[in-house]
């Protein structure tokens, strides 16, 4: 089984004649994608990878049925694709794109909270379950395979270079989720903690964080009561105050986010926190072994 | 992105906030005529570093040609590594008392927070919780009067104080709104003659923003090379060691100087080149390296996105054009990698395949770290 994405999902891609669009359309299907429909104003009609292209998510979701949408248009014009899909009646929205404004996602995580609908991002590589043969995201299709390990990241190669150290070392995957590097996101650790706890198949969980906020504060208070191994890494142990890091959101303000307050409270709560990225394999058999 | 504080002011003024007559300087003159203008002045140096007032970065003028001469010596000096430009002359004040207020985003909550104390003038880390009243806006509503009003009264403010604090929220919500900011923040608060006034302000723009704010002055932090990197689209931080690191992606960025610390070696720089990127961009971010002579240049790369045989690309022509004369440590997998593994064998490196033992041979060459 999965969270958040399953089989079922009937995904359409906005901004699907654009670059990036096209390219990833092509690998969500290659990894067994259910992609319905593309979504790129006055190019109805067109076809990519012999996907139908709407002008309009009305319309697509009309033909299509479609409940999920991954959005790609470049992070000016993202606040009105995400509404656009959101008032549409899509439940799951992908936001792939990076330097969204964050009053815009504000705006957007505000409404997804009156609708019910679950945003991912902005500015993450996306959402992928194996055992499903699904994703909706821009991760390598070759890394991941179906296991009982639940991962939550904020970072993408990081996670992929967790993820492929995981598979390699027999964990595979339920899902993987990325909540994105910028500072307003629509998931946290805690709503996908969540969903992990309740699904039955998923057996432990590894979570990737960073310098910056206190997402991982906050989850390590969740955890007293989460009732299944976790494992925690942290990137940004060296990273100098002040000084953003590559994602918007990795930044210590004015001592605030920093990689030991993180630590303390996730080893507090009984997290396995390991150092170095390629310790998790090992102290995720410790953990689920004890 | 940091707004200089007479930028912050001038944002400030345009809403109605009250702030002490000020005026830029750019030379001597300037000040001269500043301080005949409004009297005597603190010439405040215009840098984006906190703590100036103890750097010397904050001096105060009686008369004109004290002035003149105060300027001279400021301008163009060095203060904790920014050179002074320009000075903000601003009229002395006589500061009752010192309250704090800021709007900013809350990233837990995800909507703006409204922060305010009776206790400023001191940085708002250092003031006690409960000393520090809190409101959520909802992005929805906006705040309203009603909003600053329950505001004052949870702070005990009365009277005219009250009614004036109130409007401010109300306008300060506004700047934050209309500007795109992460942080506009009024530290001290003043009041002066039984009135608020914005003795010092801090402007913070949303750096995601700004293709919205076409006119707001940009404003580069950071040391040269710095600015150098930032100009071709990649994230880039100085470090103070000496073994230079490139990786993609942030996280990845991030994990790669975690383990060359870990091994007890000093990186030299933050550099994600990118989740995705190809042989140019990658190729402009070595020159950087290069150009930084660090002891070992140290590459982690797990392709996703990012192809390996495009990174090894970027790797030999580098070493064919501007030549690569520190021992360079290579760890590359995912997407191609058998080709961009073959590439660098041809030139004669040999890639590593796990980040542990690349990562401390790269401390290893670089003579530091544990023996």
């Amino acid at each position: 089984m999965a969270v958040l994405l399953t089989k079922n999902s009937k995904i359409l891609v906005q901004g699907v004649t654009g670059n990036q669009g096209r390219f990833h359309t092509k690998q969500m299907l290659a990894y067994g994608s259910h992609v319905v429909g593309g979504i790129s104003p006055g190019k109805a009609r067109e076809q990519v990878d012999g996907v139908p292209v709407f002008d309009t998510v009305e319309q697509a979701v009309e033909k299509t049925g479609a409940d999920a949408s991954i959005v790609f248009v470049p992070a000016p014009f993202a606040k009105d694709a995400a509404f656009e899909a959101m008032e549409n009646g899509i439940r799951l929205v992908v936001m792939i794109p990076e330097h969204i404004p964050v009053a815009d996602s504000i705006d957007i995580v505000t409404r997804a909270q009156e609708l019910g609908v679950t945003v991912i991002g902005p500015n993450t590589f996306g959402i992928i379950s194996p055992g499903e043969k699904t994703k909706m995201g821009i991760m390598p299709n070759h890394i991941y395979k179906p296991g009982p390990i639940g991962v939550v990241a904020r970072s993408g190669t990081l996670s992929y270079e967790i993820a492929f150290s995981l598979t390699q070392g027999g964990f595979g995957q339920t899902t993987v989720v990325g909540m994105g590097g910028d500072p307003v996101v629509g998931q946290t650790f805690i709503s996908v903690l969540r969903h992990f706890k309740e699904d039955a198949d998923t057996q432990a969980v590894v979570m990737v964080g960073e310098i910056g906020g206190s997402a991982e504060e906050e989850a390590a208070e969740y955890l007293k009561t989460f009732g299944k191994p976790v494992v925690a890494y942290l990137a940004g142990r060296a990273a100098p105050p002040g000084k953003r890091m590559g994602h918007a959101g990795a930044i210590i303000e004015r001592g605030r986010g920093t990689l030991e307050s993180k630590e303390k409270a996730l080893t507090a709560a009984g997290a396995s926190v390991v150092t170095m990225p390629w310790q998790v394999v090992d102290a995720l058999r410790e953990a689920t072994q004890k | 992105m940091k707004q200089y504080e007479y930028l912050a002011k001038q944002a400030l003024a345009e809403q109605g906030i009250p702030i002490p007559p000020g005026r830029l300087v750019n030379t001597p003159d300037d000040a001269a005529e500043a301080v005949k203008a409004i009297g005597p002045a603190a010439l405040k140096a215009q840098v984006l570093v906190g703590g100036r007032g103890k750097a010397g970065g904050i001096r105060f003028a009686q008369t004109p040609e004290e002035a003149r001469e105060t300027a001279q010596a400021m301008l163009g000096m060095d203060l904790k590594g920014y050179t002074v430009e320009r000075l903000y002359a601003e009229a002395k004040l006589d500061i009752e008392r010192e309250f704090y207020i800021s709007v900013t985003t809350d990233r837990n909550k995800k909507v703006p927070l409204v922060m305010a104390s009776l206790s400023g003038g001191v940085e708002i880390e250092d003031v006690a919780d409960s000393e520090i009243v809190r409101q959520w806006v909802n992005p929805r509503v906006g705040v309203l009067p009603y909003f600053g009003r329950q505001m004052a009264e949870r702070l005990g403010l009365k009277g005219t104080l009250a009614k004036e604090f109130a409007d401010l929220v109300v306008k300060l919500y506004h700047i934050y709104r209309e500007r795109d900011a992460e942080l506009v923040e009024i530290n001290p608060l003043a009041v002066v003659d039984g009135h608020l006034m914005a003795a010092d302000a801090r402007l913070n723009i949303d750096d995601s923003a700004l293709f919205r704010h076409k006119n707001v002055e940009r404003i580069e932090e950071g040391s040269a090379l710095e600015k150098k990197v930032h100009e071709i689209g990649l994230a880039y931080v100085e470090l103070d060691g000496d073994i230079a690191i490139m990786a993609n992606g942030a996280g990845m960025a991030m994990a790669t100087v975690d383990a060359i610390q870990y091994f007890g070696g000093k990186p030299a720089n933050f550099l994600d080149a990118g989740g995705g990127a190809s042989v140019e961009p990658t190729a402009q971010a070595l020159d950087v390296l290069v150009s930084m002579n660090p002891k070992v240049i140290f590459i982690n790369i797990f392709g996703g996105i990012t192809r390996c045989d495009d990174v090894a690309k970027a790797i030999l022509q580098v070493k064919q054009t501007t030549g690569i004369p520190v021992p360079l440590v290579v760890r590359l997998v995912g997407t191609n990698e058998k080709e961009g593994v073959a590439l660098l064998e041809q030139a004669g490196i040999s890639a590593y395949s796990d980040m542990a033992p690349a990562a401390e041979r790269a401390v290893q060459l670089a003579g530091e770290g544990r023996s």
